[in-house]
Order: C-alpha cells, then sequence, then structure tokens
C-alpha cells in the first residue's frame, strides 16, 4: 500500500491544521496519526510516520515519540477486528476475566496476539470509561457493551460475515 | 431534588439544537454576552461556590482570576475531556446525550476568560462522541453562536474538539496542554501555571466537563442562587457515576446533601446490592481515592452518618476517610477480593506512568508485581511493609499527581485490609480460589 491521503483526505489534514495558531501545525499531529491510522491499514508503519511527519513539517524523531506513547496508536500490524477488552478494577467486578479467557478460547489466541487469518486481534486495555457498563471492550470506533459469553458469539459472527461479504 | 444539568436529559432528541433551545437551552449565553461583563460572569462564577469537577476540587472562579492577561497574547480556555479516572464515566453521559449543554457552557466561560479559539481535548476512545460534539458545534454556528460577532457584541468564538489517543495522564492539566501541542503527555514542572503559561506559552485555563456545564445553571440562576443548593462548601450539584456491585449502574445528578447510606440502597440511585449480599467496600471518588470498608463508608470514625459532598466523604482524613474526587463511586460486595481489586489499580498506574519521575515509573511497576506475587500465592508476609514502603517513597514526591494517586489506593488497602493480604500469604492455594471474604468490615 503506498503511503498517499488521498485529496479529501487531504483536506481534512489541511483543515486541521487552520485549527492551530500558524507555525504551531505540531499540534495536529494526534488527529493526523488517528487519519492516518484508519487510512493506511490500521497501523502506523515507519513509512506512514515519516509521510506524516513530512506532511506536518516536523522530524520523523517527533512522530515516533508520539506514536510509541499513545496506546491507541499501533505500531505493528493488527487484525482487521480488534477486541480491546477492558481489565481494570470494575470491570474485573463485573466478570472481564471471564470474558477475556473466552474469546482467547473462541479465536484460540492470546491477549496481544492476531488469528492466522488476519481477521481478529485480542488486546487488554485499562479502563475506558464505560465502568457502569461492565464488561465491556472496545471495537474500532464504538463499544459494546454489557458483554456475555453469548454476545460475544454474536459479535464474532458479525464480523466473521461482514468480512465475508467484503471480500 | 431539582436537576440542574440531567433536568432534561430524558427529552427526545434533546441532542440536537431545536429541541434544547425550545427547552430554554442558550438563554445562559443571550443573559451572559448581552447583559454582563466578562469580569461579571466570573464574579457569579465566585459566588456559586463551584469547585472543579475533575477530581481536585479547587474553586473554579478563582481558577479564573488567576489567568494572565498580557498585553496582546491571546487566551484560551481548554476543556478537560480526558475522561479516565477508574469508576468515572459522568463527562461521557453528559457529552454524549447532552452536547450542546456543554457547548452552551463553554461559550459563556470562552467568554468570561476572553478564550477566542476553545478546545475540547477527549479521550481517543471516546470516538463516536467526538462526531456528536462536532455535529452540536456545527449546530450551534449554523444558528449563530458561534463564529464572528456572536450576537452582534463583537464577540468571537470557535470551538475545536481535540480527540486524545489513550493516555490517562493526559487528565493533568499539564500534560493535556502537552499532548495538545502534539507531544507526549509528560506533566509540565510548576510554576509557571497554565493561567501564565500554557498552551503554546499563553494563558490557559483547562477546566472539566461538568463544571463548565455548571456555569450554564450558575449563569441563568445566579450564583447566590446555586450556592444555596447543597452544604457548606460542597455547593451545587455533582454528577456521580456509580458501578461495581450495584443493581443500578449509572450517572445520578445529587445535591450533595444525600447519606452514602441512601445513596447505595435507594431505588432513587444505586438500588442496593445484586442478589441481596452484603457491602463490604467502596471506593467512593474513582481508583485513586482510599477504599474504605463499609463501616468506616457508611459512618464517619466518630459514628456520624457519612454523606456525598467533599467534606463528609473526607471527614476523618486518610485514616478514616477518603474523597469526593471525580465522583467515580464502586462498590463492592462481600465475594471481592480487596487484593486481586488493589492489583489490577496498580497494574493500571503502571500502564500509566509517562515515565518522567523514577519514583513512579519504578514504583508503579514494583507494586504492581509484588501485588501479584500475593495474589497468585507467591507472596511473603514481609512482601506487605515493603509495598507500604514503596507507596510512601511515591507519594509527593513526582512532578505530577499520578505518584500520589498509583500510591494512596494501595495504602488505603493496606491500612484497611491488612489481615486479608496476610491471609493471601498465609493460604496460598486456597487464595486463588475463593476471596477472604468479609471479615469484620462490614456493618450491613
Amino acid at each position: 500500500m503506498s503511503v498517499q491521503f488521498s485529496p479529501e483526505k487531504l483536506d481534512k489534514v489541511n483543515e486541521i491544521v487552520a485549527r492551530y495558531p500558524q507555525g504551531k501545525q505540531k499540534s495536529a499531529l494526534l488527529p493526523v496519526l488517528h487519519l492516518a491510522q484508519e487510512s493506511f491499514g490500521g497501523w502506523l508503519s515507519p513509512e506512514t510516520m515519516d509521510y506524516v511527519a513530512e506532511l506536518l513539517h516536523i522530524r520523523p524523531i517527533e512522530v515516533y515519540e508520539v506514536a510509541t506513547f499513545y496506546s491507541m496508536y499501533n505500531t505493528k500490524p493488527v487484525g482487521r477486528y480488534m477486541f480491546e477488552v477492558c481489565q481494570t478494577g470494575p470491570c474485573m467486578v463485573n466478570g472481564c476475566d471471564d470474558i477475556i479467557a473466552y474469546i482467547g478460547e473462541k479465536l484460540q489466541i492470546k491477549a496481544g496476539e492476531t488469528t492466522a487469518d488476519g481477521l481478529f486481534t485480542l488486546k487488554t486495555v485499562e479502563c475506558l470509561g464505560a465502568c457502569g457498563y461492565a464488561p465491556m471492550m472496545q471495537m474500532g470506533k464504538t463499544y459494546r457493551e454489557h458483554l456475555t459469553k453469548e454476545k460475544v458469539d454474536r459479535i464474532i459472527e458479525e464480523c466473521r460475515q461482514q468480512a465475508a461479504l467484503n471480500n | 431534588m431539582k436537576k440542574l444539568l440531567l433536568a432534561n436529559d430524558h427529552i427526545e432528541g434533546i441532542r440536537f439544537y431545536d429541541v434544547y433551545r425550545k427547552n430554554g437551552g442558550y438563554n445562559s449565553v443571550e443573559k451572559a454576552l448581552k447583559n454582563m461583563s466578562p469580569e461579571a460572569v466570573v464574579e457569579e462564577v465566585k459566588k456559586s461556590g463551584l469547585r472543579g469537577r475533575g477530581g481536585a476540587g479547587f474553586p473554579t472562579g478563582l481558577k479564573w482570576s488567576f489567568i494572565a492577561k498580557p498585553e496582546g497574547v491571546p487566551r484560551h480556555l481548554v476543556c478537560n475531556a480526558d475522561e479516565s479516572e477508574p469508576g468515572t464515566f459522568k463527562d461521557r453521559y453528559l457529552m454524549e446525550f447532552l452536547p450542546h449543554l456543554l457547548i452552551e457552557g463553554l461559550i459563556v466561560s470562552s467568554f468570561a476568560l476572553g478564550s477566542n479559539v476553545t478546545y475540547i481535548y477527549i479521550r481517543g476512545e471516546y470516538a463516536w462522541i467526538v462526531d456528536i460534539l462536532e455535529h452540536a458545534i456545527g449546530e450551534a454556528k449554523a444558528n449563530g453562536w458561534l463564529g464572528k460577532n456572536i450576537l452582534g457584541i463583537g464577540y468571537d468564538l470557535e470551538i475545536y474538539v481535540q480527540r486524545g489517543a489513550g493516555a490517562y495522564i493526559c487528565g493533568e492539566e499539564t500534560a493535556l496542554i502537552e499532548s495538545l501541542e502534539g507531544k507526549r503527555g509528560n506533566p509540565r514542572i510548576k510554576p509557571p501555571f497554565p493561567a501564565v503559561k500554557g498552551v503554546w506559552d499563553r494563558p490557559t485555563v483547562v477546566n472539566n466537563v461538568e463544571t463548565l456545564a455548571a456555569v450554564v445553571p450558575i449563569i441563568n440562576m445566579g450564583g447566590e442562587e446555586y450556592a444555596k443548593i447543597g452544604v457548606g462548601r460542597s455547593t451545587g450539584t455533582k454528577l456521580i457515576s456509580a458501578c461495581g456491585n450495584i443493581n443500578k449502574p449509572g450517572v445520578y445528578e445529587i445535591d450533595m446533601t444525600v447519606s452514602v447510606e441512601e445513596f447505595i440502597y435507594s431505588d432513587e440511585y444505586c438500588g442496593g446490592i445484586p442478589k441481596g449480599k452484603r457491602l463490604k467496600a467502596c471506593i467512593p471518588g474513582g481508583s485513586s481515592v482510599p477504599i474504605l470498608p463499609a463501616k468506616l463508608l457508611l459512618k464517619t470514625a466518630k459514628g456520624e452518618t457519612r454523606y456525598m459532598n467533599y467534606e463528609s466523604l473526607s471527614d476523618g482524613g486518610f485514616a478514616t476517610g477518603s474523597m469526593m474526587g471525580s465522583g467515580g463511586f464502586i462498590v463492592f460486595d462481600e465475594d471481592q477480593c480487596v487484593v486481586k481489586n488493589t492489583y489490577t489499580l496498580a497494574r493500571f498506574y503502571r500502564h500509566e506512568s509517562c515515565g518522567q519521575c523514577s519514583p513512579c515509573r519504578e514504583g508503579t511497576g514494583w507494586m504492581e508485581k509484588i501485588l501479584k506475587n500475593i495474589e497468585t500465592g507467591k507472596g511473603k508476609m514481609s512482601d506487605i511493609d515493603l509495598l507500604w514502603e514503596i507507596q510512601s517513597k511515591i507519594e509527593g514526591n513526582t512532578i505530577c499527581p499520578l505518584g500520589d494517586a498509583a500510591a494512596w489506593p494501595v495504602a488505603a488497602a493496606i491500612r484497611h485490609f491488612r489481615d486479608e493480604f496476610e491471609w493471601h500469604v498465609r493460604n496460598p492455594q486456597e487464595s486463588q480460589v475463593r476471596n477472604y471474604g468479609l471479615a469484620d468490615y462490614a456493618l450491613v
């Protein structure tokens, strides 16, 4: 995949940069990295990071240090669907351990791994601010809450069907 | 109780401009911009006694009065929507269901502080809320509440949403500012304070979502009227996000005269504990504040009823009290293990430490390791004292309060539940299959 934003996305980048004072375009780094991650396969390759540095007129190291600091940026490839299951106190009280174990068993992977078909990545994360709706996980831009084993089954099935349609 | 923030959250379509406006929305902007000076708005907020709703509880009007006003230097208001304290999900609720209430509060507050460009820094995971907020901003702008020459008074304002990318530390205001500048979220050494040198070295005020939303009722009803609600220095209403072992988890608006017992057991709020189980412990104000065993939670050490407000929750100091914090209320029933919970929190703080200060960077990892050992039956009796020692060396020795936030839960767990830690060490096999139980912690 060549690393180059579409004209529409370049407009978006310019719109973001215009939110800050002149010469402070580095402030656009976090939003532009989100855009880059969405656009270039769900992760930030060195090529992608260098491209973002060039776009924002900053040094590549400034991008690397930000990309490695924030937990939402993936610096390694991930599956098409990422299950980010919360494991902090309030979710633990509501049985997240069982949910994490169940997903792992069902997909035959451990936390941090991706299925061989490249479809699913399981990741354990810390508090996502959904403590009243526990156990929960993040999936892309949305939250899936009040998880049960049945609900997990349905979500996995949904993803598989969606992937089959898109292939 | 009269609700001030969530009064209209049940109205169909309140998320959208027309319905919000029909229900009195944006009246505070008209009142403030047309009839008041920026100084008068600051004065009303001072009179209201409003305290920062993010966790620290610092008086908002006072914080606003500190903003420097050097000639020719732009000032900024930044809304802290980086809600990440475990147990806390109130700002999310407010932004998701009442986005215009936040925008309205931001306009009045920006006017008071002289900010022409205001940013909402929201945690990256709340991605769908970014869309909701940007839609609301678009509607407000289309209706003349944002942009150039608002209400014809010559005041300009733009609001932008900045999405973080997963870092609890960015809830700390100087880390948030660093992140807004496109850097790692490493907190700055204070002074200079943001009010003097904040984002791009410009005077900056950072306030929590709920704090800024509360400015709307304060302007509408007047600071003095607002201050009559509540008790003592806990004025107005507070959003509490309740979770853990309760029948009705969710976000509740309280006027801070409710007792803790009523909050947990009444049907109006948490609705009691599922399956008739007994209350063991509670973290009343987000994961950083001290955990309390049931008997110290419902009554203070002096035997007085404990209430859901700043003063009462902290009655007894850290020896026998806790804190109001962010309002993240986490309830534990008799089946929950305090050691395991403390371990998950220690893991959280290790994960979220920015790594800048050695006591926090090294200490959080060390505490996590020891707690994991104790929880999995590999602990020694001396580990408990070692844990105590480590937390005491972190507290107060770091640039930002994350160090304290990591130390306090461990300290409180050992202070109040030492026998449970000892039981884990003495019963390595058993501790993996069942929890220590209630002992004499419970009152009810």
